[in-house]
């Protein structure tokens, strides 16, 4: 049913059920708001949304409030922008005010809106907060004091994640987001995904940086900086240096890589094609020889962490295969090392994620090689965009370049691990391959694309229907796996990737991408698939040459020794 | 003998979170306290996270985490107890002992909890040690009290 209500004096259509800020939304009508997270039920508590009813003559939350017939709805009186600004002094009064100093420093929803609301003056002064910055985590630091307690990251955090290790702990004045009895995160349930930093408005969570560590091992004669960058970096890292969202800026980034003072340039998509090939032998042999399934995918650290506390019974089913950081980072040191002359110990091995549980798994214990780690320092998306700046590199006046190789050269296949759905539809290309001698007629499957939480489908592979399933959002594994468990579904092999949309849109990336950006981020990706001619990873050439020279077969004795883990349950106050 | 955990949880029908509340009360009846291990056991009895179970229970004053002193000092908050300075008691209390109100001493002689009005306003302001009520006290009174219940603790 649908009927008109008034906003700013013109008559605009709203369907019931509807609230109040989505019909604005509709209209092309800003008000800002602070609790409200899309899709999400609201909770109203920030009243940053407020309008003015002139109807009932009261100030109401947009974000919660239901159209009803016959509301005259003001966004802009000078009752609402007052009350607005407020809310924002409000906010002010016990903040540290030490945006110069803050990780967030020019993209802050709290300096955005006191900017926007023109607050000039410090009119409420109040206590300021005086907590603990919480670093115990490898992955996530947690400063409450520049806490607005929007709530933002407990809700994502419990309905994306299914997570909930942080909540509202206390009381009126003394509440904080916390944990079960404070305890550091480092002791909780948290999976290190970084979806909360990517909805936090202000600088109250963030990710834990090594730059100190960096700078000196770039300007360190004795060592040997690389670099290895995941799948998704090139199409997301545009928007944090503000060149246009979504697209592929491979090859400057090369160039700006070089320029920063990494030696060498490799490409993480590479060990992608590469864990393809483990991987997918490693279905075809559970199949065949009648091993745990169904199997499920191990290239998503905040998976794996998640599986080990949450589904401890399950860790059969995961894929021994490490993720394609830690694969390069292995055969860096080992393959690469070989042939370069270059010790594993000169090594300083970097990589660049969109993922802040990347930073959780380098420093694994099972993820090193007889006391060497694998990878040695892992930077987000937005490191990378500060390294960048750090540098003072022109984005616009770089010559494309390419990367080094070995373990540079990449199928269209292994970029796909970007997008959700992305390692399976690669998996299955190499599987059907390794089962029928033979290359698929179409590649594409269509029902395993796109930002929908669980996508199913079965795949023909020489008359074996192969049962398979995507996830993303973590809070949606719970729900298939659960089905699984109470024997409902069966399948042969399982995608599980913590992000909602998968890595293109991890908790390492630019924040503050709309929701269109990221689309974009994902239909690069999938372009870059149509229009590329080695669409299999087990046709990328350097990984035909890796096996000869060095690995010798998927699964030999050499990729189980560096290529290959294990995981633990895990005990955790959940 | 002490009820065990588990016994009480059995009271409650497993999953249902409507009764977090009667279930903590239960606890801490029989413990003093909610420990670390108890909100797990509820936590996996009824299916929640802790953190939830520890939000909501840090959002009533009358949940403590630590067990209580060998005096527990009761300290009235109420209207005539504040109006007659309350809160300097409370504050002089916490820096005699050592900890915040909703905490135990290291030693674990003393406790501190902030009390909603006790009853007693002619008595303001009042503090309660172990049940025993002590009137109208003011900072310098605070401290001789207090050093009688440590010598006798000391004993
Ligand atoms: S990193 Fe992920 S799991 Fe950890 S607190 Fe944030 S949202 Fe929750
Ligand atoms: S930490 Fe950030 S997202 Fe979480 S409640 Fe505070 S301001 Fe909101
Ligand atoms: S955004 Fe509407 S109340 Fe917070």
């Amino acid at each position: 049913m649908s009927f008109l209500i008034e906003i700013n004096n013109k008559q605009v259509e709203a369907r019931k059920g509807e609230t109040i800020l989505d019909v604005l939304k509709r209209n092309g009508i800003k008000v800002p708001t602070l609790c409200h997270l899309k899709d999400m039920f609201p909770t109203g508590s920030c009243r940053m949304c407020v309008v003015e009813n002139l109807k009932t003559n009261r100030l109401v939350t947009s974000c919660s409030t239901p159209v009803e017939e016959g509301m005259k709805i003001l966004t802009h009186s000078a009752r609402v922008v007052e009350s607005r600004k407020t809310i924002v002094e409000l906010l002010l009064s016990n903040h540290p005010d030490d945006c110069l100093y803050c990780v967030r420093n020019k993209n802050c929803e709290l300096q955005n809106l006191s900017e926007e609301l023109h607050v000039r003056e410090r009119r409420i002064r109040g206590v300021k907060n005086n907590n603990h910055i919480d670093r115990s985590s490898v992955s996530i630091v947690r400063d409450p004091d520049k806490c607005i307690l929007c709530g933002r990251c407990v809700r994502v955090c419990e309905e994306v994640m299914g997570v909930s290790c942080i909540d509202f702990i206390n009381r009126g004045s003394k509440t904080v987001i916390g944990t079960t009895f404070n305890q550091g995160l480092n002791t909780s349930s948290c999976v290190n995904c970084g979806q909360c930093i990517m909805v936090c408005p202000t600088g109250a969570l963030s990710e834990k940086s090594h730059f100190p560590e960096l700078l000196s091992m770039l300007s360190n004669p004795e060592k040997t900086v690389v670099v290895q960058y995941a799948p998704a970096i090139s199409v997301s890292l545009a928007e944090e240096l503000k060149l246009e969202p979504g697209k592929d800026i491979n090859g400057i980034m090369n160039a700006a890589l070089r320029k920063i003072g990494f030696k060498y340039v490799f490409d993480t998509t590479f060990t992608a094609d590469l864990t393809i090939m483990e991987e997918a032998s490693e279905l075809v042999e559970r199949v065949k020889t009648g091993g745990v399934l169904p199997m499920i995918t191990s290239c998503c650290p905040g998976w794996i962490k998640f599986a080990e506390e949450f589904y401890p019974e399950m860790i059969p089913n995961l894929s021994s295969c490490k993720s394609p950081q830690q694969m390069m980072g292995a055969v860096i040191k080992t393959y690469w090392s070989g042939k370069t002359g270059v010790k594993p110990e000169n090594i300083y091995s970097v990589s660049v994620m969109p993922c802040t549980a990347k930073k959780f798994e380098a420093q694994r214990e099972e993820m090193t090689n007889k006391g060497i780690t694998d990878v040695d320092a892992v930077l987000t998306t937005r490191e990378l965009g500060q390294l960048i700046r750090m540098f003072g590199i022109d984005m616009n006046n770089l010559a494309p370049e390419t990367t080094d190789s070995p373990l540079g050269y990449r199928s269209s296949a292994g970029k796909l691990f970007a997008a959700s759905g992305g390692v399976m539809e690669a998996a299955i290309r190499t599987a059907y391959h390794f089962i029928t001698g033979d290359e698929l007629i179409k590649f594409k499957i269509e029902a395993l694309r796109g930002f929908k939480g669980c996508k199913e489908a079965e795949v023909d592979i020489d008359g074996l229907k192969v049962k398979v399933a995507v996830v993303n959002g973590l809070a949606n594994a719970r729900i298939l796996l659960d089905s699984i468990k109470r024997g409902e579904k069966t399948f042969h092999f399982i995608e599980i990737m913590a992000c909602p949309g998968g890595c293109l849109n991890g908790g390492g990336q630019h924040i503050g991408a709309s929701e269109e950006d990221v689309k974009q981020r994902m239909k690069t990706i999938y372009d870059i698939d149509d229009k590329e001619t080695i669409k299999v990873s087990h046709k990328n050439p350097e990984i035909i040459q890796i096996y000869e020279e060095f690995l010798e077969k998927p699964l030999g004795h050499k990729s189980h020794e560096l290529l290959h883990t294990h995981y633990y349950k895990r005990d955790v106050i959940h | 003998m002490k009820t065990e955990i588990i016994d009480i949880l059995q009271k409650y029908p497993a999953g249902a979170k409507e009764n977090l509340i009667p279930i903590l009360q239960d606890i801490q009846g029989n413990e003093g306290f909610l420990s670390k291990g108890s909100v797990i056991e509820v936590g996996n009895y009824l299916s929640m996270p802790t953190s939830k179970i520890f939000g909501v229970a840090t959002f009533y004053n009358q949940f403590r985490f630590s067990p209580l002193g060998k005096f527990h000092i009761q300290v009235c908050r109420g209207t005539a107890c504040h109006v007659l300075g309350s809160l300097t008691v409370l504050e002089t209390i916490e820096k005699y002992v050592g900890v915040k109100a909703g905490s135990t001493s290291r030693d674990g002689i003393f406790s501190i909890e902030e009390v909603a009005c006790m009853g007693a306003c002619g008595l303001a302001p009042v503090i309660s040690v172990n049940g025993n009520f002590h009137a109208k006290v003011n900072s310098e009174s605070i401290k001789e009290i207090l050093d009688s219940y440590r010598k006798q603790a000391e004993l």
